[in-house]
Parts: C-alpha cells; sequence; structure tokens
C-alpha cells in the first residue's frame, strides 16, 4: 500500500471517529429532555405535573385512606416563612381537597418566586392530579406580603395499593433574577 | 513522503531537532510516550502531595493542620490530579510507547495530533493545579474546587467557587486531549498493523487499549457536555440542574455517571492487558484463554454502559431500577472473573520465576481481586445504603485504582524500562520499591474497609474518636507508600541517565511479542519496513 492509500484511509478513519465524538457530545444534551420523559412515565424524580387536571375523578374509594403530608423548604434567597396551613390531610382516593400555603416577604422590595413539587414515594407522581397549584406559576410576593396560596388536588383512585403514605414536598426559589435579568447578587450568591 | 521515507534508510541519524524543541515539536511516538509517562508521574507525586495533607489531618480526631475549606480542596483535586493527570496519561503514554512496537507500525497514525493530544495536558494541569496554589498561597486565599472529584450539581455549580471555571476549561482540555489520544490509538491499529497481524494476533495490551479507546470516545465527549451544562448553568442563565428553573440535580448524577462508570474501565482494561502479557513471560507459557480475554474485554466495555446508576443507589430510583442496575453490576464480575481465572490457569504448572515485573503482575491479581469483591459487596443495593459514601467505598475504589491501575504501571515500567532505556533498571532499588509499597499499600487501605463498615463517612476533615486509632495507622500506611514512591523515582531517573546494565534486545527470556526484536534502547526509528508477522 502506497502511503497515499494510507493517508487517505487514515483520513477517513479519522473522519469517522471524530463524527463520533461530535455525536456523543450531542448525546449528553439529549439525556436532557430523555431524563424528563423517563421521569414523566416513572416519576423517577418525584416531579407532580406541571399542569392543572382538567377532568374531575370519577369515583372516590369510600374505603381506603391515604395520609398525604406536606413539607416546605426555602430556596435560594427566600428568607420568609413558608409553610402548609395543615401538615397532614387523610383523604380517600378520588376525594377533592383544598390545602392552603402561606408565604410571607420580609424583604423591603418585591420578589418573584417559583415553588417546585417533590413527590415521595417517586412511584406516585403520576396519581397526584392538582386542579390548582401555586406551584404552576410564579408568584409575586409584595415587600412585607404574607400571601395565602391555595392547592386543590386529589388522588387517583388508580393508586397503587402499597402506597399509604405520601409526602408532597415544595422548596420555594426566588427567581426574580431569572425572570426581570436583574443582577441582584446579595439575593442569590450563597458561599 | 515516500522520499522522506527514502532518505532516513540512507542514514544512520534522524534529522530531529534536539533540546527542548526535540521535546516540544516531537512527532516521535516514544519521544511522546516518554513525556506522557513522565508527565503522569509528575502528577502521581502532586496528587500523592495531596493525599498526604489528607492522612496528615486525619492522622488524629479534631484539626490539626488545615481547615475543612482546605481539606474539601484536597481530597476534590487529589481525585482529579490522580485519574486524569496520572493513571490515564500514564496509560496513554504506554500505548504510545508500545503500541506501534507491538504491531509492527513505524509510529502513531496521525503524528501530530499526538503532539497537540499531550502538549494539552500541562497546560490544563497548569490551570486546574494554580487555583490550588492561588487558594493556598494567593491573597484573601481563594477557594480551589472543594466539590470533589464527582462536582455534583449544585455543589459545583450554585454554590461552587469562582475557581469552578478554571475547572471547567481544564476539564475541557483533558477531554480534547483523550479523545485525540484515542483516536490516534484506533486509527494505528486499525490502519498500521504489519503484514499478517490480524486482529486476533495481536498483543492483548493492543486490544485492551483499542477497546479503551472506544470506551474514551463514547464517554468524554458525555464529560464535555456535563461541563458544559455547569457553565451555562453557572453564566447564562440555563438551568439543567437548577430545580429553580425547572431543572433537576439527581440529572447531573446521571449524565456523570453515564461518564463516569466506563471511565473506571478506561483506567483498568490497559492494566489487564500489561498483566496479560508479563504473567505469560514469567510463567514461560502461553497466555490461557487468549480468544475468551478479548471477548471478557469487549464483555466488560459494554456492560460498563448499563451500570451506571450503581453509584446513586440512594437517590430514590424505583425498585424495578435498583434491580436491573443491582444484576448488570454483578454480571460484570462474570467476563472479570474469566480473565482472572485465566490468569491464574497461565501461571497454573508454569516455570514461574519472580522478576520485578512479575512480582507486581501477581500483586495486581490478587490485590485487584480484593477490590473486585468490595465492588460486589457494593453492587447489592439494600446494603449499598449503609456503605454509601463511607470508607468502605475509598477503600473498594483505592484497591482497584492503587493496587490495580498504578501497580500494573509499576509492573509495565520495569517490565519494559529496559526496552526503553537500554538499562536494566536497579534490583536493588526495586525490590525495596516493592516491598515497601506492597506492605504500605495494605496498611493504608486495608483498615478502611472496618472503618467503613463501622460508618466513618468519606470526606469529611475530621471524624468520630472511635476511628482514631485505625486512622493513626492508616495515616502511617500513607505517608508509607508516599515515600516508597521516591525508590521509584530513583529507579527511573538512574535508567534514564543510563546507569545500570545493559540490557539486551529480550532481557526477559519467557517474552514474546515484536517489541523484543528491535535493540534496546528502541532505535529513534524501528519497523521503517514493515516486519512479516507468520
Amino acid at each position: 500500500m502506497s502511503n497515499d492509500d494510507l493517508q487517505a484511509r487514515n483520513a477517513r478513519t479519522l473522519k469517522k471517529l471524530l463524527i463520533w465524538a461530535v455525536a456523543m457530545f450531542g448525546f449528553a444534551f439529549a439525556m436532557v429532555p430523555f431524563y424528563n420523559v423517563i421521569c414523566d412515565i416513572t416519576g423517577l424524580n418525584g416531579k407532580t405535573s406541571n399542569t392543572a387536571a382538567t377532568q374531575s375523578p370519577e369515583t372516590v374509594v369510600e374505603d381506603r385512606v391515604v395520609t398525604v403530608e406536606f413539607i416546605t423548604q426555602n430556596g435560594a434567597g427566600v428568607n420568609g416563612s413558608f409553610y402548609a396551613k395543615t401538615h397532614r390531610v387523610r383523604v380517600h382516593p378520588g376525594e377533592i381537597t383544598l390545602v392552603n400555603f402561606y408565604a410571607s416577604n420580609p424583604k423591603d422590595h418585591d420578589i418573584i418566586t417559583q415553588s417546585i413539587p417533590s413527590i415521595t414515594p417517586g412511584q406516585a407522581a403520576r396519581y397526584l392530579h392538582k386542579t390548582q397549584c401555586f406551584c404552576f406559576d410564579q408568584q409575586t410576593l409584595t415587600a412585607g406580603e404574607m400571601k395565602e396560596m391555595p392547592m386543590i388536588f386529589y388522588l387517583d383512585p388508580e393508586l397503587p395499593k402499597h402506597i399509604t403514605t405520601l409526602t408532597l414536598s415544595y422548596t420555594m426559589f426566588d427567581v426574580t433574577e431569572r425572570v426581570t435579568g436583574t443582577d441582584n447578587k446579595s439575593d442569590t450568591v450563597v458561599r | 513522503m515516500s522520499t522522506v521515507a527514502a532518505a532516513h534508510d540512507d542514514h544512520d541519524h534522524h534529522h530531529a531537532p534536539t533540546g527542548l524543541k526535540r521535546w516540544l515539536f516531537s512527532t516521535n511516538h516514544k519521544d511522546i510516550g516518554t513525556l506522557y509517562l513522565w508527565f503522569s508521574f509528575a502528577m502521581f507525586l502532586a496528587g500523592g502531595f495531596m493525599a498526604m495533607i489528607i492522612r496528615a489531618e486525619l492522622i488524629e480526631p479534631g484539626m490539626q493542620f488545615v481547615d475543612p475549606e482546605f481539606f474539601n480542596q484536597m481530597t476534590t483535586v487529589h481525585g482529579l490530579t490522580m485519574v486524569f493527570g496520572a493513571v490515564m496519561p500514564g496509560f496513554v503514554g504506554l500505548a504510545n510507547w508500545m503500541i506501534p512496537l507491538m504491531i509492527g507500525a513505524p509510529d502513531m497514525a496521525l503524528p501530530r495530533m499526538n503532539n497537540w493530544s499531550f502538549w494539552i495536558l500541562p497546560f490544563a494541569f497548569a490551570i486546574l493545579l494554580s487555583s490550588v496554589l492561588l487558594s493556598a498561597f494567593g491573597h484573601g486565599n481563594p477557594s480551589a474546587p472543594n466539590f470533589g472529584w464527582t462536582f455534583y450539581a449544585p455543589l459545583s455549580t450554585k454554590y461552587g467557587p469562582a475557581s469552578t471555571d478554571l475547572f471547567i476549561l481544564s476539564v475541557h482540555m483533558m477531554g480534547i486531549s483523550s479523545i485525540m489520544g484515542a483516536i490516534n490509538v484506533i486509527v494505528t491499529v486499525f490502519n498500521l498493523r504489519a503484514p499478517g497481524m490480524t486482529l486476533m494476533k495481536m498483543p492483548l495490551f493492543v486490544w485492551t487499549w483499542l477497546i479503551t479507546a472506544f470506551l474514551l470516545i463514547a464517554v468524554m465527549p458525555v464529560l464535555a457536555g456535563a461541563v458544559t451544562m455547569m457553565l451555562t448553568d453557572r453564566h447564562f442563565g440555563t438551568s439543567f440542574f437548577d430545580a429553580a428553573g425547572g431543572g433537576d440535580p439527581v440529572l447531573f448524577q446521571h449524565v456523570f455517571w453515564f461518564f463516569g462508570h466506563p471511565e473506571v474501565y478506561i483506567m483498568i482494561l490497559p492494566a489487564f492487558g500489561i498483566v496479560s502479557a508479563i504473567i505469560p513471560t514469567f510463567a514461560r507459557k502461553q497466555l490461557f484463554g487468549y480468544a475468551s480475554m478479548v471477548y471478557a474485554t469487549a464483555s466488560i466495555a459494554l456492560l460498563s454502559f448499563v451500570v451506571w446508576a450503581h453509584h446513586m443507589f440512594t437517590v430514590g430510583m424505583p425498585l424495578a431500577g435498583t434491580l436491573f442496575f443491582m444484576y448488570m453490576t454483578m454480571l460484570i464480575s462474570v467476563p472479570t472473573g474469566v480473565k482472572v481465572f485465566n490468569w491464574v490457569a497461565t501461571m497454573w504448572r508454569g516455570s514461574m520465576t519472580f522478576e520485578l515485573p512479575m512480582k507486581w503482575a501477581i500483586t495486581f491479581v490478587i490485590l485487584f481481586t480484593c477490590g473486585g469483591l468490595s465492588g460486589l459487596m457494593l453492587a447489592i443495593t439494600p446494603v449499598d445504603f449503609q456503605y454509601h459514601d463511607t470508607y468502605f467505598v475509598v477503600a473498594h475504589f483505592h484497591y482497584v485504582l492503587v493496587s490495580g491501575a498504578v501497580f500494573t504501571m509499576f509492573a509495565a515500567a520495569y517490565y519494559w524500562l529496559p526496552k526503553w532505556s537500554g538499562v536494566m533498571p536497579s534490583k536493588v532499588l526495586g525490590e525495596l520499591h516493592f516491598w515497601n509499597s506492597l506492605i504500605s499499600v495494605n496498611l493504608l487501605f486495608f483498615p478502611m474497609h472496618f472503618v467503613g463498615l463501622a460508618g466513618m463517612p468519606r470526606r469529611y476533615a475530621d471524624y468520630a474518636l472511635q476511628f482514631a486509632d485505625y486512622n493513626f495507622w492508616i495515616s502511617i500506611g500513607g505517608f508509607w507508600f508516599g515515600l516508597s514512591q521516591l525508590f521509584f523515582l530513583a529507579v527511573c531517573l538512574q535508567c534514564a541517565l543510563k546507569k545500570g546494565e545493559k540490557a539486551e534486545a529480550k532481557p526477559w527470556d519467557g517474552a514474546e511479542g515484536l517489541e523484543w526484536e528491535v535493540p534496546s534502547p528502541a532505535p529513534f526509528h524501528t519497523f521503517d519496513t514493515p516486519p512479516v508477522v507468520k
């Protein structure tokens, strides 16, 4: 084999391998939507749906009681109080329940917040339907405000039998900077 | 090209530049291999120095030498330096030196890229290590990366120090270097084999490196993707890993370990190849089960893509997921067991002698198997909840990486140093290096199993009083192991200065392979005319 042939062959192999490397770089980013789809199906990360349920439950399973607990946390940049009025409710699957959450903003300026839900066990994420939730939208808390934020939900009657207790956690983040683009470092940088 | 080749045939001397330029502009696989190996050794000592600081702090409970902030930076940069600076470049250096010699090629296929892939590395590490120097001596002691070598988000994104950006840049550069090195290996093996050197005649070191190279091309870009996402999360308002913006920190762990688990095999497969070269030589028998070795290596490589979540059993996965990853992980012990069996069977009824390379190789087989067994324990999901993030994990991965990967690099060095330098490595210093390392490495890492099982968490600058005695001896083992490596430095320097008994072309009488057909030291150009392999 002459040198020119060899060089051409080397260049061909090189090109194929480079394409593969670039494709794998793309694959890393493709993992993001793929992960989200897997999470939607399996509830892997315990995220409940971001959209309001439009159907109301067909039946109420009177002979089954499930405990739903609510916990709340302040994320980065939030220093007010954030809590659920009731920490625990006992519901029948299919029963529509309202729980009020409260959040305060002791700062001297308005903040925009986003609450992120997470449910344990993650498997239950698909079976918790919310018809209304403060987490669907960003909530503006004006300076010094104490806000009441309702959440209305029901449990799917199909909820797997072995699940008797659900813990629904909300973490409230300050997203003012993200939304308005202002650089309000003192609120967000935590070191 | 052909005229250049002809000119080489006419003259005894090559026309390579001399002095510093020889190394800076080198396109010669042997020079670049030497550069890689020295670089790797330098990083091994640098990373080792950080480990000494870690062990000094942990020699007794309470805080004595450094503050916890700096301790975290030490564990982080120690891990990064050892993985990306010592082990990976060490194996690339061995590949550069040995693959062309083993397959009868005149050089690597893409010599200029070879030069580039090496020379990126010193800059990458200058960037990373500069953050440590700034942290130790700089004005205001700005923190170096302090989030562990696995750099989990949001610790490395939202809460990362400013130097995280230096880290991201240097990881990108290391990745580019590794990918280019891997491409070079594949192109060389595919296109430059001597006539008659079919794939199934290649030495196992070449096979394991070929498979490693494919792993590198598959996962280093994923690592690059992960750090790119970190970068945009930190500075460009994306939220891949930021829950506030709809992202998910757990996603980071999935992306990272999709890279991270194959990475573990990237660091061990070439070691398998080295041991498979050394054991037959000193047992004076053909390697038992050559074909099964090749298939086992390929199976390990393929399985490495479907086990990543065993690093994150505790994040909360559905039962079916944990079972899948648990069984897949346990499955890996089958091809690995095939390999260990083959090495033992090669030694069985062989005419064994115990020269230095063989000592290191046998030590590898035994200690790597220890590390493999603790790996099996970690694979069991329910008990992993107990072991997770304890010193048991630290013991496990140091057994497979230090007495696994690093020990085979020592084996390889003692085995091939006669070929590289033309002189036999000093037996006295070599024996001192071996026995001191062997005893101290076990004193260093074995008790970590016990403190780990008893619940001592990793990555903390302090511990409960009950762990004090073990930690004292672990630290003693650590200093002893660290100092033992100075014997190896002396061995290497002696060989580099050509002090020692002159080596024959084939210094080990049971050795087989093309690399022993060229003189020792290997001349600057070898196999300009390809050898014929029967």
